[in-house]
């Protein structure tokens, strides 16, 4: 699956597409299929996000699960500050 | 401690406002992200992984306690409760949001602080020797003259878009403190015949090319100094690779040029900028230097400590070194916990810091490039009570460059360019060696940890240095020996395959108990390394 992620404009959060909108939590996030580049463009011409792009993720039990490891950090919060994290409960390092 | 006159502060006063207008913009849709990019990086505004980050000069290290509370009041006001001191001895945070970085940038201004060349093609914040004015070993205060080079940067035309970033340091002993020759621009204050000068260092750096830097002058007269680092960076501006920026960096141009002939080119342009008569005036650094007085100190202070707390004394000789100054003592506050982030610091401890500072350090304090925080005038008499505080506030860990008092970049945790995590590894060789006992009888070993190949952790001149890599989506660690930063700068080899997480950990515990088996009288583990080479430490990592 594909997903929608880039940052807030005005607060900077790490923000991911929802179909309706933008969350900062991943578990909102839905697969764009072919329609990623084109909501993108509406978006940040609409100034609703600031440097966003696709990413590869798979559907997992919990949720949308990105491919990489920085999306996955991205979508937490740092590991090592886990009170700041926002998805803590993301595996960051795969089984 | 150098204070803004009316220009200095007018600048400062302008620049907030000027960002304050292109951030409106920004966030009114009048510029484009591109447009708007080089702006904020011209302000210390990042875009990081999870949010804005705000880097924040702090030149040449030196702080009072006034500008230290207001890192506090910004950790606190506008991000998580918490900074983090760099490599380069300034602060940055990790939580901005773009709609304050105005509103903190002008309340940095009510201290004379401000973001101005933390970021870009530009110089960058001068770096210096964290204990300058108070080391025994100083041939002068360096500061001076990293606060000229400060003015003359600053927002300096001509340097203002150069081929790549910029950094320059200035010390002013032969202990170098500072990784003097692992910057673009290094510069040595040196006394011959009873004049101050400097020796000059050209071309140094770290990041995927790593180089010590060659000196290119023996000798520069103070009143020519400006004259010729404008001639270094003119050689520089001119032939500097701009198309590809992989090669960009001074380090490049003088690797390709070879020494002799970018100081022959430097020497040509020297001859030409002494005829423009632009140096500064003589008396402009001396009205600097009047800001760096020493202070008057008190005499015939007690030179005694008491040591019968057993963890105090510890502490004492661990982290607290001689002061040239008798009945005083400089005092090291480790920003490394066990199990810690190294380098970071919570609002409350920060103002704790500037109090004890206000109290007990003339008001002054110092940050590391090794991400510690310095109170370098301390009476002796004062240690003990200065240790209960810090102690009970989690800043009284006694590892003064021992393993555990590690540089360690921000990496994945943080930071859009790392490939794997610094903090983690960090926290596990930390926890490793304070619980295996050997801290105590490995000694001093700089160890140095970067998320990737730009070197922020400076693996490179780490005794023993980690780089975190991406293999194929996973983090692993590549291990180096033999780096120095000090004044037997080296770069590291690399031992050979990388580890996981896990496995760093237990190579460097190989490593260290090779050197433990093996060291000679006196010697640190650099120096048994540099006396067996790689061969039996790779034999003891890798079996």
């Amino acid at each position: 699956m594909k997903l929608l992620t880039g940052n807030d404009l005005a607060s900077g959060d790490v923000i991911w597409w929802t179909g309706k909108g933008w969350s900062r939590h991943i578990g909102e996030a839905v697969d764009v299929g072919d329609e990623g580049d084109a909501i993108l463009a509406r978006e940040e011409q609409a100034r609703r996000v600031n440097v966003a792009y696709i990413v590869d993720a798979e559907q997992t039990d919990s949720g949308p699960l990105p491919n990489h490891i920085k999306e996955r950090i991205r979508a937490s919060g740092p590991t090592v500050r886990t009170d700041l994290a926002i998805n803590a409960d993301i595996p960051i390092v795969r089984a | 401690m150098y204070l803004y006159d009316s220009y200095d502060q007018a600048m400062v006063d302008a620049r907030v406002e000027e960002f304050r207008d292109q951030a409106r913009r920004r966030l009114a849709g009048e510029l484009t992200e591109d447009q708007f990019k080089p702006l904020r990086l011209m302000n210390g505004l990042y875009l990081q992984l999870h949010a804005y980050m705000l880097r924040v000069a702090v030149p040449y290290g030196t702080l009072s306690s006034r500008k230290m509370r207001m890192l506090a009041h910004i950790a606190r006001k506008y991000d998580r409760g918490y900074g983090h001191f760099t490599t380069r001895q300034n602060i940055q945070y990790n939580w901005i949001k773009l709609e304050d970085a105005p509103d903190i940038l002008a309340d940095l201004a009510t201290v004379e602080m401000h973001a101005i060349q933390t970021s870009g093609n530009c110089i960058r914040n001068i770096s210096s020797d964290q204990y300058a004015g108070v080391a025994a070993d100083e041939i002068t205060d360096p500061r001076p003259w990293a606060e000229l080079l400060r003015q003359w940067s600053s927002f300096h035309p001509e340097f203002t878009y150069l081929p790549r970033k910029f950094k320059i340091c200035v010390i002013a002993s032969a202990n170098d403190r500072a990784a003097m020759r692992l910057h673009d621009i290094g510069l040595e204050l040196v006394e011959r015949d009873g004049r101050i000068g400097a020796r000059v260092f050209a071309g140094g750096g770290m990041g995927r090319t790593p180089m010590v830097a060659p000196e290119i002058r023996d000798f520069v007269e103070e009143d020519e100094l400006v004259s010729y680092l404008e001639a270094c960076l003119r050689v520089y501006n001119r032939y500097g690779r701009r198309d590809n920026k992989f090669k960009a960096r001074i380090k490049i141009l003088v690797h390709e040029l070879g020494v002799e002939e970018y100081r022959r080119q430097v020497e040509e342009e020297f001859a030409h900028m002494r005829q423009l008569g632009i140096q500064p005036p003589t008396e402009e650094l001396d009205r600097i230097r009047a800001y760096f007085a020493p202070p008057v100190y008190e005499t015939g202070l007690p030179e005694e400590v008491d040591r019968s707390d057993p963890d105090f004394a510890l502490w004492l000789d661990r982290n607290v070194l001689p002061h040239k100054q008798p009945g005083y003592a400089i005092v090291n506050i480790s920003l490394k916990p066990v199990g810690g982030i190294p380098g970071d610091a919570s609002a409350d401890q920060i103002d704790l810091m500037a109090d004890l500072a206000e109290r007990h350090s003339l008001d002054q304090l110092r940050v590391t490039h090794a991400q510690n925080i310095v109170l370098p005038y301390v009476k002796k008499a004062d240690l003990y009570t200065i240790w209960q505080q810090l102690d009970a506030a989690g800043l009284g860990t006694a590892n003064l460059d021992r393993i555990s008092d590690m540089i360690a970049c921000p990496g994945l945790d943080y930071c859009s360019l790392a490939n794997a995590r610094s903090i983690p590894v960090a926290q596990k060789i930390a926890r490793r060696f304070a619980g295996n006992g050997k801290e105590e009888a490995i000694g001093e070993l700089k160890l140095k940890i970067s998320g990737c190949i730009n070197a922020c952790g400076h693996h490179h001149a780490g005794h023993i240095g980690i780089l975190g890599v991406d293999r194929k989506g996973t983090e692993n660690y590549q291990l180096l020996l033999g780096g120095s930063g000090a004044e037997d700068c080296s770069l590291g080899a690399i031992t050979g395959p990388g580890f996981t997480e896990d496995g760093v950990v237990d190579a460097i515990e190989r490593a260290t108990d090779l050197y433990l088996a093996q060291r000679q009288e006196g010697e640190r583990f650099l120096d048994t390394y540099r006396r067996l080479g790689m061969a039996p430490f790779k034999e003891a990592i890798y079996g």
